[in-house]
């Protein structure tokens, strides 16, 4: 067994086990920890693929930016202590249920189907490559997704800020 | 493509993470713990982007801007739904689903 298989199967093992832990466990703080870790382990596959960009963009962006933002609003909204109530029994079978027949139809698709993997030159993705393809408009080109983003992430933040402001004269606006 | 793994490995584990994230958003009855099972899908659909690419069309580079698009949306997605979160908090005092009835102003 090389040393990348067995990388390989160690974070595996770390997404696999933290998801689970992450939506049973009880206490929503370490259920946002968890969380960090998977999406850490994530980032090792990225390396592992040897798309080395977007294992930074998973790093800075979801292990860095929302799982914190994500940490900050339980702060804001829970008791530090505060522990769940179980799952109601129905909601338990419904979501196992759904979750086992799901992944059974989905990996029994995966495993009959024959993936033939390609044998063209691989195309190294680094910075540049990124960089010009992001901001080309000729052909694969991304230009037009880039500035729709752009435009998306502008509302989502004015959109953020106005709904979460207190309304101090609330009653005299009216 | 690393050596001696086939590209099943990386569905089956992308697969088991979608649906414990589906699973997650059924059972759980919090908004702030239903949004982390929806990260946990995003992130699931970005590895197989990330696979493809990778796996079966090498020349190629449509799963990494894909993925990473997907990635810029997730966050986003959570800015606005956390900033929900804390004033729906505001208005209600707690933040579970069956308390988020009505959209009283």
């Amino acid at each position: 067994m090389s040393l990348s298989v067995f990388m390989f199967y160690l974070l595996s093992g770390i997404i696999l086990t933290f998801s689970v832990l992450s939506i049973t466990t009880r206490r929503i703080l370490r259920a946002a920890v968890y969380l960090l870790f998977v999406l850490v382990a994530t980032s090792g596959l990225y390396f592992m693929l040897k798309y080395e960009f977007m294992a930074a963009v998973q790093l800075t962006l979801y292990a860095g930016g929302i799982v914190v933002l994500i940490i900050f609003s339980i702060l804001l909204t829970h008791h530090i202590s505060h522990r769940f109530k179980r799952p109601e029994t129905m909601n338990l079978l419904m979501g196992i249920g759904v979750a086992v027949v799901g992944s059974g139809v989905v990996l029994a698709t995966i495993l009959t189907h024959p993936f033939i993997a390609s044998t063209s030159p691989v195309l190294p993705v680094d910075m540049s490559v990124i960089g010009n393809q992001l901001l080309s408009t000729g052909k694969n080109g991304y230009v037009l997704p880039f500035e729709l983003i752009s435009i998306l992430l502008l509302a989502a933040m004015i959109a953020a800020i106005i709904v979460a402001k207190k309304d101090k004269n609330k009653n005299s606006e009216i | 493509m690393i050596e001696g793994i086939g590209i099943e490995h990386f569905l089956v584990v992308s697969t088991l993470m979608f649906f414990i994230g589906v699973c997650g958003f059924i059972i759980r009855r919090n908004l702030i713990t239903m949004l982390m099972s929806v990260e946990l899908i995003l992130n699931s659909v970005n590895i197989n982007f990330l696979v493809f690419n990778r796996y079966l069309y090498p020349d190629q580079m449509q799963g990494h801007f894909f993925s990473l698009f997907i990635v810029g949306i997730a966050a986003a997605e959570a800015s606005v739904a956390i900033a929900l979160i804390i004033n729906i908090y505001r208005n209600l005092n707690n933040i579970d689903v069956e308390n988020v009835s009505e959209m009283k102003y």
